[in-house]
């Protein structure tokens, strides 16, 4: 080693010797600096990847359009008829789909080693979860006012108005938020990207397929009505009609902030659960 | 000195006792023993699925032990976990950092995630990217990074906040030689700081330049610990071979050395060259001088250290290889 390429390294050793001996340890940030933290981690994620955002901005618009124009004439005879029927559901059925990907994030973060990282820092857990699903209401959000201007534009015409939109994205917020849970639980329980995938598209096939966001229920056979009826989309789906159109009962609501709730109780303890005792 | 720092020196680091994980029916950690004293370096040494990682994360609150016990700094494992992590960190075996980010991006967050201010997470952000050299990668994505540079990332963000103990599995995995030196150079800058290292590596030479004490792991079990050089000795010696330019002169070579030197000597299959066992490495050098001395003329020369093998079948009996086979797991 010639003798200057020796005295930049003891330079570096000092350096990193000074950083070393200056660090003082600040006290652990709280629960909401933790959070909108991770938030940040989330949003520089999109700026690095932007083809993250491919399934909120072009998967809302070909299902809108594919949905409206393949079914459109079969079903309701008239495209801007379907429409104002279709959209609600769709709309629904596409943010619910896109809820998905909150799993598979965590479970790469578990793979690669940076999820040990954050599990030997001094900081509230669960706020490494919170923070994600902060941006992802970001992401919901814009997939659906995309979803929503779109309509608009192909002549969608809700009696509810402005306010009714607002109120039924806020609903479908709160009930994606909710279902994340489920995917977080998955996504800690799997082992590996693809059954991970299996999984929850088996999950959301059924789900979101056999419910009330094609057809109106009353033509499906009874056994497969009393499925419909229960699903949970389903009764989403009728509350965002609902508002969108107008005619929302409170019921219908209360259904849907109920099965919220539900999907909380169990899947976010469980969540937390593995999270913290995953091997 | 004060009553205080009386304390501080006689809790270990590490003690633990018994340590057991098993995964199915494999014991991956079958009765760890560990008592690790402040600021040295201890090293943990065995072939791939020995149980090094599953110690470690053990120790490191990721995963809960089936069995057995451990105080890290007097705290207990099973309990008192806020306070361990609060003096803790750990640089895994795969990168713990986030890849598609930048380099200052990934401290940047970890010192927030710490509790450092914006303002205050930044500035110490740039320090620790320039004491890693690392200034000019610090708006890469990490996964650009070559192996050296993800390793020194991954290193910076375990010591945003310098821990009092720190883990390190496999630093030098797959790294080249001046990379290696590299990670050397800041894992013994930190121990000259103060922190306690708690190191695992496959590599006895890494061990050896490295640690103060030294455990050799296999199958779960600590089979060996002491120093290196209690290793050393107890698993035999180095091996020196010389090759001479002349083989009429390697009757005299012999004499010369087994000598001056008081070990002994073996001609080897090559008739100009001898081998010799050596227990210290020093005695190398000198016996390159006294055949100078004799004038006799060496074409090649080299001390070779017990191989992590060497150790390996004198402990166990059995070659390392043949191991890792019956480690593939259903
Ligand atoms: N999560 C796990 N599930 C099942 N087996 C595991 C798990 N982690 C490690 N093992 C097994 O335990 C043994 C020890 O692994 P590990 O501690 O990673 O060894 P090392 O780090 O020394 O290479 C190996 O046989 C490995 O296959
Ligand atoms: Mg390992």
């Amino acid at each position: 080693m010639t003798q200057s390429a020796e005295m930049r390294k003891q330079g570096r050793n000092d350096q990193l010797l000074d950083a070393v001996a200056s660090s003082k340890r600040p006290s652990p940030p709280n629960a909401f600096n933790s959070s909108v933290t991770f938030a940040s981690r989330a949003l520089l994620r999109i700026k690095h990847i932007p083809e993250q955002l491919f399934d909120v901005t072009v998967f809302p618009i070909i299902f809108l359009l594919m949905f409206t124009y393949l079914f459109g004439g079969a079903i309701a005879g008239s495209t801007s008829d379907y429409l104002q029927f279709l959209l609600p559901g769709i709309l629904v059925m596409t943010v619910a789909q896109i809820t998905m990907y909150t799993g598979i994030d965590l479970n790469n973060d578990i793979r690669k080693g940076i999820f040990d990282r954050f599990r030997t820092l001094p900081i509230w857990l669960p706020s490494a979860l919170i923070g994600s699903l902060l941006v992802d209401a970001v992401r919901y959000t814009m997939a659906s006012s995309i979803m929503i201007i779109l309509g608009l534009i192909l002549g969608f015409r809700p009696d509810g108005g402005f306010i009714g939109i607002l109120g039924s994205v806020a609903l479908l917020l709160i009930f994606c938020f909710s279902l994340s849970w489920v995917w977080t639980t998955l996504g800690l329980i799997m082992r590996s990207e693809k059954s991970l995938m299996m999984v929850s598209m088996t999950v959301l096939f059924p789900l979101t397929f056999v419910s009330n966001v094609f057809v109106d229920p009353e033509t499906l056979p009874s056994w497969l009505q009393g499925f419909v009826d229960i699903n949970p989309i389903s009764l989403l789906v009728a509350a965002v009609r609902g508002l969108m159109h107008g005619g929302v009962t409170g019921a219908q609501v209360g259904w849907v902030l109920l099965a919220s709730l539900i999907f909380i109780v169990i899947f976010a303890p469980m969540t937390m659960y593995l999270y913290r005792n995953k091997k | 000195m004060s009553d205080k720092n009386q304390i501080r020196q006689t809790t270990m680091a590490i003690e633990a006792k018994g340590l057991v994980k098993v995964f199915g029916k494999h014991r991956a950690v079958d009765g760890v023993d560990l008592s690790i004293p402040q600021g040295t370096v201890y090293g943990f040494l065995g072939p791939n699925g020995a149980g090094k990682t599953t110690t470690i994360r053990m120790l490191a609150t990721l995963l809960q032990p089936d069995a057995g016990e451990a105080l890290i700094f007097g705290h207990d494992l099973n309990s008192e976990t806020e306070e361990i992590k609060s003096r803790i960190s750990l640089t895994g075996q795969y990168a713990s950092i986030d890849e598609d980010l930048t380099g200052i991006e990934n401290l940047v967050l970890i010192a927030r995630l710490m509790g450092y201010p914006r303002r205050q997470a930044k500035n110490r952000a740039y320090e620790l990217l320039s004491a890693f050299n690392l200034e000019d990668a610090s708006k890469r994505q990490v996964k650009n990074y070559s192996g050296g540079m993800r390793r020194r990332i991954d290193i910076a963000a375990s010591i945003v906040v310098t821990p009092d103990l720190l883990f390190l599995d496999e630093p030098t995995t797959g790294l080249d030689p001046r990379s290696r030196n590299q990670v050397w150079d800041i894992i013994r800058t930190l121990v000259s700081a103060g922190t306690t290292v708690l190191l695992t590596t496959q590599y006895l030479e890494e061990a050896d330049q490295l640690a103060d004490r030294i455990a050799v792991i296999n199958q779960g079990k600590i089979i060996a610990e002491g120093t290196s050089s209690e290793l050393k000795s107890s698993v035999g010696t180095g091996t020196l071979n010389v090759t001479l330019v002349d083989p009429q002169e390697r009757e005299k070579a012999i004499d010369v050395l087994a000598s001056k030197l008081a070990v002994s000597i073996h001609p080897a299959s090559d008739p100009a060259s001898l081998t010799a066992q050596v227990a210290d490495p020093s005695l190398g050098a000198e016996a390159l001088g006294e055949l100078a001395k004799e004038n006799i003329d060496v074409s090649t020369f080299s001390l070779g250290q017990p191989s992590l093998d060497e150790v390996f079948l004198t402990l166990t009996g059995q070659p390392m290889d043949e191991k890792e086979e019956e480690e593939v797991k259903p």
